[in-house]
């Protein structure tokens, strides 16, 4: 490998560790900053995926630069990050809103249903 | 024959990949591991997913992904920058209504997914019915063209791969 290249990946490596260690550190000062619940939420389901995620595509090439191989397992992390944080987000946001501590004046469906959240129990088909 | 033990051939595929990730080698023991998880885990788990999804186009799906990380990148960047810099009782947070005029469940549990990693938004209820989804946006001074943007840069692309 030409030291060029070394070069330029140890900057890429470098880059992505400061660059997730600083998105992670906004996500978590934006917990503290926000005022509301429903705004809390979003911080941490944000500024955490490409704070997580830099630092695993760092932690994916930064063999490369002495020899070693392309490491793959980080990208399977980052993958199931993108698959699960929605639903974790989802399954908060609907907390809040069935104890009421979220954000007042939730407008109506526009379908004549109420919100699944909000509506009658359904029974089990 | 074949489809009665491949169920979901897309997921079985994806299983295949998922291992090789996973042992990080490109071994033929591995292949032959893959292959037996690709089989078994879709027959046992296709009792909780009877349909195969839809999709009538696999190319414009991986367009679609590359644009969901594009936008992922600067929604960080959007929302770093609501979090340092604007005071907080200048945040305008508000509720959106989205309709929907996607059916199939894939397609709409992809649309959920992609609004809440996507710029300041977050998919929060679906309406009992599945034909609304309430969005809870950080900082929309126009909640519309929220909505209007969610509706044309996701939800169309969406309604062309799986509809």
């Amino acid at each position: 490998m030409s030291p060029l290249l070394q070069t330029a990946l140890e900057l890429i490596v470098a880059a992505g560790l400061v660059g997730g260690g600083f998105f992670a550190l906004v996500g978590s000062w934006g917990l503290i900053r926000l005022p509301r619940p429903m705004q809390r939420l979003h911080a941490p389901t944000k500024a955490t995926t490409i704070g997580v995620g830099a630092a695993l595509l760092a932690s994916s090439i930064g063999d490369l630069p002495f020899g070693g191989p392309l490491s793959m397992q980080e990208w399977l992390i980052t993958l199931f990050l993108l698959l699960t944080a929605p639903v974790s987000a989802l399954f908060l946001a609907k907390t809040l809103i069935l104890r009421g501590e979220a954000d007042p004046n939730i407008p109506e469906t526009g379908t004549g249903q109420p919100w699944a959240t909000l509506a009658d129990e359904r029974k089990d088909p | 024959m074949l489809k009665r033990l491949y169920p979901h051939p897309y997921l079985s595929l994806t299983l295949v990949a998922l291992w090789f990730l996973l042992v990080n080698d490109w071994k033929l023991g591995s292949l032959v591991m893959a292959v037996i998880l690709a089989t078994i885990l879709p027959l046992v788990t296709s009792a909780w997913w009877p349909d195969r999804p839809r999709i009538r186009h696999p190319l414009r799906l991986a367009s679609y992904t590359a644009l969901v990380f594009w936008d992922i990148i600067v929604a960080n960047f959007q929302v770093a920058y609501v979090i340092l810099f604007v005071p907080r009782d200048k945040i305008r947070s508000c509720w959106i209504t989205v309709p929907l005029d996607l059916d199939s469940p894939e397609a709409i549990s992809l649309l959920a997914g992609t609004i809440t990693m996507t710029p300041g938004t977050l998919s929060s209820d679906m309406s009992a019915c599945g034909r609304a989804l309430l969005i809870h946006a950080l900082n929309a001074p126009h909640p519309d063209t929220v909505r209007d943007q969610i509706k044309s840069r996701y939800e169309a692309r969406l309604k062309r791969i799986f509809e």
